[in-house]
Protein backbone atom coordinates (compact mmCIF):
# COMPACT_ATOMS: atom_id res chain seq x y z
CA UNK A 1 0.00 0.00 0.00
CA UNK A 2 1.15 3.20 -0.93
CA UNK A 3 0.63 6.13 1.51
CA UNK A 4 0.03 8.92 -0.28
CA UNK A 5 -1.88 11.75 0.45
CA UNK A 6 -4.57 9.64 2.37
CA UNK A 7 -2.54 9.79 5.38
CA UNK A 8 -2.02 13.50 5.32
CA UNK A 9 -5.25 14.01 7.70
CA UNK A 10 -5.47 11.88 10.23
CA UNK A 11 -8.18 9.17 9.60
CA UNK A 12 -11.08 9.24 12.48
CA UNK A 13 -11.59 6.96 15.04
CA UNK A 14 -14.66 4.82 14.47
CA UNK A 15 -16.10 4.27 17.82
CA UNK A 16 -18.36 1.04 18.73
CA UNK A 17 -22.01 2.48 18.68
CA UNK A 18 -24.93 1.01 21.00
CA UNK A 19 -28.39 2.33 21.77
CA UNK A 20 -31.31 2.22 24.60
CA UNK A 21 -34.74 2.46 23.90
CA UNK A 22 -36.91 4.60 25.56
CA UNK A 23 -40.17 3.71 25.39
CA UNK A 24 -44.01 4.77 27.27
CA UNK A 25 -47.27 6.52 26.69
CA UNK A 26 -47.56 9.95 24.78
CA UNK A 27 -46.46 12.80 27.08
CA UNK A 28 -44.69 10.90 29.94
CA UNK A 29 -41.45 12.95 29.08
CA UNK A 30 -39.44 10.54 26.81
CA UNK A 31 -38.20 13.47 25.26
CA UNK A 32 -37.52 14.98 28.37
CA UNK A 33 -35.26 11.77 29.67
CA UNK A 34 -33.34 11.91 26.60
CA UNK A 35 -32.56 15.47 26.90
CA UNK A 36 -31.52 15.52 30.48
CA UNK A 37 -28.61 12.82 29.74
CA UNK A 38 -27.96 13.64 25.91
CA UNK A 39 -24.68 15.95 24.95
CA UNK A 40 -26.71 17.15 22.13
CA UNK A 41 -29.99 18.98 22.27
CA UNK A 42 -32.89 15.70 21.18
CA UNK A 43 -32.52 15.64 17.80
CA UNK A 44 -35.57 14.67 15.75
CA UNK A 45 -35.70 12.45 12.54
CA UNK A 46 -39.06 11.10 10.62
CA UNK A 47 -39.05 8.04 8.71
CA UNK A 48 -41.42 7.43 6.20
CA UNK A 49 -44.53 5.10 6.84
CA UNK A 50 -44.09 3.89 2.96
CA UNK A 51 -41.29 1.83 4.54
CA UNK A 52 -43.43 -0.69 6.60
CA UNK A 53 -44.27 -2.68 3.26
CA UNK A 54 -45.08 -0.83 0.54
CA UNK A 55 -42.30 -1.66 -1.59
CA UNK A 56 -42.47 0.72 -4.78
CA UNK A 57 -44.71 3.55 -4.91
CA UNK A 58 -44.10 6.59 -2.24
CA UNK A 59 -47.03 8.48 -1.44
CA UNK A 60 -45.55 10.44 1.56
CA UNK A 61 -47.06 14.05 1.52
CA UNK A 62 -49.80 12.93 -0.23
CA UNK A 63 -52.24 12.25 2.07
CA UNK A 64 -52.06 14.26 5.42
CA UNK A 65 -48.59 14.96 6.10
CA UNK A 66 -49.24 13.93 9.97
CA UNK A 67 -50.17 10.59 8.73
CA UNK A 68 -47.17 9.46 6.54
CA UNK A 69 -44.13 10.27 8.23
CA UNK A 70 -43.67 9.10 12.10
CA UNK A 71 -40.65 10.80 14.38
CA UNK A 72 -38.24 10.01 16.54
CA UNK A 73 -36.42 11.83 18.67
CA UNK A 74 -33.03 10.66 20.42
CA UNK A 75 -29.89 11.98 21.59
CA UNK A 76 -26.16 10.64 22.05
CA UNK A 77 -23.36 9.89 24.89
CA UNK A 78 -20.68 10.01 24.11
CA UNK A 79 -18.83 7.68 27.19
CA UNK A 80 -15.52 7.68 25.34
CA UNK A 81 -13.97 8.28 22.23
CA UNK A 82 -14.42 5.12 20.82
CA UNK A 83 -17.92 4.00 22.33
CA UNK A 84 -20.93 6.03 21.84
CA UNK A 85 -24.20 5.43 22.98
CA UNK A 86 -27.51 6.30 21.73
CA UNK A 87 -31.56 6.86 23.06
CA UNK A 88 -34.18 6.85 20.85
CA UNK A 89 -37.70 7.44 22.10
CA UNK A 90 -40.24 4.88 20.70
CA UNK A 91 -43.28 6.66 19.16
CA UNK A 92 -46.14 6.06 21.33
CA UNK A 93 -48.62 5.16 18.76
CA UNK A 94 -49.52 1.00 18.67
CA UNK A 95 -49.84 1.71 14.62
CA UNK A 96 -45.70 2.14 14.72
CA UNK A 97 -45.22 -0.91 16.08
CA UNK A 98 -42.75 -1.59 12.64
CA UNK A 99 -40.43 1.09 13.98
CA UNK A 100 -40.08 -0.52 17.03
CA UNK A 101 -39.08 -3.75 15.61
CA UNK A 102 -36.35 -1.57 13.49
CA UNK A 103 -34.98 0.44 16.96
CA UNK A 104 -35.49 -2.68 19.12
CA UNK A 105 -32.62 -4.67 16.47
CA UNK A 106 -29.59 -4.68 18.52
CA UNK A 107 -30.51 -2.50 21.61
CA UNK A 108 -28.82 -2.90 24.32
CA UNK A 109 -31.93 -2.45 26.32
CA UNK A 110 -34.83 -0.24 27.00
CA UNK A 111 -36.00 1.89 29.43
CA UNK A 112 -39.97 2.10 29.94
CA UNK A 113 -41.39 5.26 31.39
CA UNK A 114 -44.25 5.17 33.44
CA UNK A 115 -46.50 7.77 35.20
CA UNK A 116 -48.51 6.54 37.75
CA UNK A 117 -51.85 8.78 36.23
CA UNK A 118 -52.22 6.80 33.85
CA UNK A 119 -49.99 3.24 34.32
CA UNK A 120 -51.94 1.55 31.87
CA UNK A 121 -50.06 3.41 28.84
CA UNK A 122 -46.70 1.53 29.16
CA UNK A 123 -48.03 -1.85 29.17
CA UNK A 124 -47.88 -1.86 25.72
CA UNK A 125 -44.08 -1.29 26.23
CA UNK A 126 -43.13 -3.75 28.99
CA UNK A 127 -44.82 -6.56 27.25
CA UNK A 128 -43.48 -5.99 23.73
CA UNK A 129 -39.60 -6.06 25.69
CA UNK A 130 -40.65 -8.94 27.42
CA UNK A 131 -41.39 -11.10 24.63
CA UNK A 132 -38.64 -9.97 22.43
CA UNK A 133 -36.63 -10.51 25.40
CA UNK A 134 -34.78 -7.13 25.11
CA UNK A 135 -33.47 -6.20 29.00
CA UNK A 136 -35.64 -3.45 30.09
CA UNK A 137 -35.72 -1.36 33.42
CA UNK A 138 -39.27 0.46 34.46
CA UNK A 139 -38.60 4.04 35.61
CA UNK A 140 -41.71 5.99 37.28
CA UNK A 141 -41.45 9.85 36.39
CA UNK A 142 -42.65 11.72 39.60
CA UNK A 143 -44.34 14.39 38.16
CA UNK A 144 -44.91 17.31 40.44
CA UNK A 145 -48.16 16.96 41.90
CA UNK A 146 -48.55 13.25 40.19
CA UNK A 147 -49.30 10.56 43.82
CA UNK A 148 -46.52 8.90 44.87
CA UNK A 149 -46.96 5.63 45.24
CA UNK A 150 -43.83 3.35 46.55
CA UNK A 151 -42.13 1.40 44.47
CA UNK A 152 -43.29 -2.16 45.59
CA UNK A 153 -47.30 -0.96 44.97
CA UNK A 154 -46.09 -0.17 41.51
CA UNK A 155 -44.37 -3.16 40.64
CA UNK A 156 -47.11 -4.99 41.88
CA UNK A 157 -49.56 -3.31 39.84
CA UNK A 158 -47.97 -3.74 36.38
CA UNK A 159 -47.18 -7.49 37.42
CA UNK A 160 -42.99 -7.18 36.78
CA UNK A 161 -40.45 -10.15 36.88
CA UNK A 162 -38.81 -10.27 39.86
CA UNK A 163 -35.41 -9.24 38.49
CA UNK A 164 -36.52 -6.19 36.05
CA UNK A 165 -35.45 -3.20 38.32
CA UNK A 166 -38.09 -0.64 38.57
CA UNK A 167 -36.77 2.88 39.47
CA UNK A 168 -38.11 6.44 40.79
CA UNK A 169 -36.84 8.93 38.70
CA UNK A 170 -37.16 12.64 37.36
CA UNK A 171 -36.86 12.40 33.50
CA UNK A 172 -35.36 15.98 34.08
CA UNK A 173 -32.53 15.50 36.28
CA UNK A 174 -29.58 14.02 34.93
CA UNK A 175 -28.45 12.07 38.07
CA UNK A 176 -31.77 10.28 38.39
CA UNK A 177 -31.93 9.57 34.75
CA UNK A 178 -28.54 7.96 34.57
CA UNK A 179 -28.98 6.26 37.37
CA UNK A 180 -31.97 4.40 35.22
CA UNK A 181 -29.43 4.00 32.69
CA UNK A 182 -27.14 1.69 34.57
CA UNK A 183 -29.81 -0.25 36.15
CA UNK A 184 -30.54 -1.06 32.39
CA UNK A 185 -27.40 -2.27 31.49
CA UNK A 186 -26.62 -3.87 35.10
CA UNK A 187 -29.76 -5.81 34.29
CA UNK A 188 -28.62 -6.60 30.71
CA UNK A 189 -25.30 -7.69 32.27
CA UNK A 190 -26.93 -9.84 34.90
CA UNK A 191 -29.13 -11.64 32.35
CA UNK A 192 -26.36 -11.98 29.76
CA UNK A 193 -24.22 -14.00 32.66
CA UNK A 194 -27.19 -15.91 33.63
CA UNK A 195 -27.25 -17.03 30.26
CA UNK A 196 -23.57 -17.94 29.85
CA UNK A 197 -24.20 -20.20 33.13
CA UNK A 198 -27.19 -21.85 32.01
CA UNK A 199 -25.30 -22.17 28.55
CA UNK A 200 -22.13 -24.00 30.38
CA UNK A 201 -24.24 -26.20 32.58
CA UNK B 1 -53.87 32.08 8.81
CA UNK B 2 -53.99 34.22 5.94
CA UNK B 3 -57.72 35.89 5.11
CA UNK B 4 -57.52 33.61 1.79
CA UNK B 5 -57.14 30.75 3.47
CA UNK B 6 -60.56 31.83 5.75
CA UNK B 7 -62.30 32.84 2.36
CA UNK B 8 -61.92 28.60 1.59
CA UNK B 9 -59.81 29.21 -1.83
CA UNK B 10 -57.40 26.41 -2.31
CA UNK B 11 -53.94 28.08 -2.10
CA UNK B 12 -51.67 26.99 0.01
CA UNK B 13 -48.45 29.11 1.09
CA UNK B 14 -45.06 28.79 2.42
CA UNK B 15 -44.91 25.52 4.72
CA UNK B 16 -48.45 24.41 4.05
CA UNK B 17 -47.45 23.76 0.19
CA UNK B 18 -45.20 20.85 1.51
CA UNK B 19 -41.18 20.84 1.09
CA UNK B 20 -40.22 22.59 -2.82
CA UNK B 21 -38.43 19.41 -3.78
CA UNK B 22 -40.29 15.99 -2.61
CA UNK B 23 -37.81 13.88 -0.38
CA UNK B 24 -37.29 10.96 -2.46
CA UNK B 25 -36.76 13.06 -5.58
CA UNK B 26 -33.22 13.55 -4.35
CA UNK B 27 -32.66 9.97 -5.16
CA UNK B 28 -34.51 9.61 -8.21
CA UNK B 29 -37.14 7.95 -6.96
CA UNK B 30 -35.29 5.20 -5.75
CA UNK B 31 -36.73 4.18 -1.92
CA UNK B 32 -33.96 1.03 -1.64
CA UNK B 33 -30.49 1.43 -2.65
CA UNK B 34 -28.40 -1.49 -3.99
CA UNK B 35 -26.01 -2.24 -0.83
CA UNK B 36 -27.15 -5.63 0.47
CA UNK B 37 -27.67 -4.37 3.57
CA UNK B 38 -30.18 -2.33 5.67
CA UNK B 39 -28.55 0.55 7.09
CA UNK B 40 -28.83 0.95 11.10
CA UNK B 41 -29.77 3.73 12.39
CA UNK B 42 -26.44 3.75 14.34
CA UNK B 43 -24.50 2.75 11.81
CA UNK B 44 -21.56 5.57 11.22
CA UNK B 45 -20.74 6.73 8.20
CA UNK B 46 -16.60 7.29 7.86
CA UNK B 47 -15.39 9.06 5.08
CA UNK B 48 -12.50 7.40 2.91
CA UNK B 49 -9.67 9.50 1.46
CA UNK B 50 -10.97 9.23 -1.93
CA UNK B 51 -13.82 12.08 -0.37
CA UNK B 52 -10.90 13.98 0.55
CA UNK B 53 -12.21 16.16 -2.50
CA UNK B 54 -15.80 15.17 -3.41
CA UNK B 55 -16.09 18.09 -5.71
CA UNK B 56 -14.25 15.46 -8.41
CA UNK B 57 -17.08 13.32 -8.41
CA UNK B 58 -19.29 15.00 -10.90
CA UNK B 59 -22.18 12.99 -10.40
CA UNK B 60 -22.48 13.76 -6.88
CA UNK B 61 -25.53 15.82 -5.88
CA UNK B 62 -25.51 18.74 -3.54
CA UNK B 63 -26.82 16.29 -0.90
CA UNK B 64 -24.13 13.86 -1.66
CA UNK B 65 -21.58 16.28 -1.05
CA UNK B 66 -23.50 17.61 2.56
CA UNK B 67 -23.47 14.56 3.73
CA UNK B 68 -19.61 13.39 2.79
CA UNK B 69 -18.24 16.94 4.19
CA UNK B 70 -20.56 16.42 7.59
CA UNK B 71 -19.21 12.79 8.28
CA UNK B 72 -15.54 14.30 7.04
CA UNK B 73 -15.01 15.94 10.34
CA UNK B 74 -16.48 13.37 13.05
CA UNK B 75 -18.22 10.49 11.67
CA UNK B 76 -21.79 10.62 12.00
CA UNK B 77 -24.99 8.32 12.46
CA UNK B 78 -27.56 7.54 9.89
CA UNK B 79 -29.95 8.89 12.39
CA UNK B 80 -27.86 12.43 12.86
CA UNK B 81 -27.36 12.46 8.89
CA UNK B 82 -31.48 12.12 9.20
CA UNK B 83 -31.88 15.13 11.65
CA UNK B 84 -28.88 17.32 10.53
CA UNK B 85 -30.31 17.65 6.87
CA UNK B 86 -33.48 17.09 7.62
CA UNK B 87 -34.25 13.80 5.34
CA UNK B 88 -36.10 11.14 5.59
CA UNK B 89 -34.28 8.12 6.75
CA UNK B 90 -35.17 6.56 3.97
CA UNK B 91 -33.81 9.05 2.13
CA UNK B 92 -30.47 9.11 3.58
CA UNK B 93 -30.18 5.60 3.47
CA UNK B 94 -30.30 6.02 -0.09
CA UNK B 95 -28.15 8.69 -0.60
CA UNK B 96 -25.11 6.90 1.96
CA UNK B 97 -25.56 3.87 -0.31
CA UNK B 98 -24.80 5.37 -3.32
CA UNK B 99 -21.65 6.77 -1.57
CA UNK B 100 -20.70 3.51 -0.34
CA UNK B 101 -20.74 2.06 -4.15
CA UNK B 102 -18.33 4.99 -4.91
CA UNK B 103 -15.81 3.96 -2.57
CA UNK B 104 -15.98 7.56 -1.23
CA UNK B 105 -17.23 5.92 2.11
CA UNK B 106 -17.70 3.34 4.27
CA UNK B 107 -20.42 2.32 7.08
CA UNK B 108 -19.53 0.66 10.40
CA UNK B 109 -21.11 -2.21 11.56
CA UNK B 110 -23.28 -1.99 15.05
CA UNK B 111 -23.07 -5.04 17.31
CA UNK B 112 -24.21 -7.78 15.38
CA UNK B 113 -28.03 -7.71 16.73
CA UNK B 114 -28.02 -11.50 17.49
CA UNK B 115 -26.12 -11.06 20.45
CA UNK B 116 -26.07 -8.74 23.25
CA UNK B 117 -22.78 -6.81 23.05
CA UNK B 118 -20.05 -8.67 25.08
CA UNK B 119 -19.73 -8.34 29.14
CA UNK B 120 -16.89 -6.66 29.04
CA UNK B 121 -18.55 -3.78 26.41
CA UNK B 122 -21.50 -4.00 29.30
CA UNK B 123 -18.93 -3.08 31.80
CA UNK B 124 -17.39 -0.08 29.90
CA UNK B 125 -21.07 1.50 29.12
CA UNK B 126 -21.62 1.53 33.06
CA UNK B 127 -17.98 2.50 33.84
CA UNK B 128 -18.94 5.48 31.36
CA UNK B 129 -22.05 6.42 32.22
CA UNK B 130 -21.23 6.42 36.45
CA UNK B 131 -18.44 9.33 34.93
CA UNK B 132 -20.86 11.60 33.21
Amino acid sequence: MVFGRSSRKKRPVEPVTLKILVAGGFGVGKTTLVGAVSEIRPLRTEEALTEAGRPVDDTAGVESKKTTTVAMDFGRITLREDLVLYLFGTPGQDRFWFLWDELAQGALGAVVLADTRRLEDCFAGIDYFERRGIPFAVAVNCFDGAARYPAETVRTALDLDEGVPLLLCDARDRETVKEVLIAVVEHALARSADRRQTATT
Amino acid sequence: MSEAGQQGSPHWFDDEAGPVVRPYAMTRGRTSSASRHRLDLIALVVTEPAADDPGRDQTLAPEHVEIVELCSETPQSIAELAAGLDLPVGVVRVLVGDLVEDELVHVTRPVPPAELPDESILREVINGLRAL
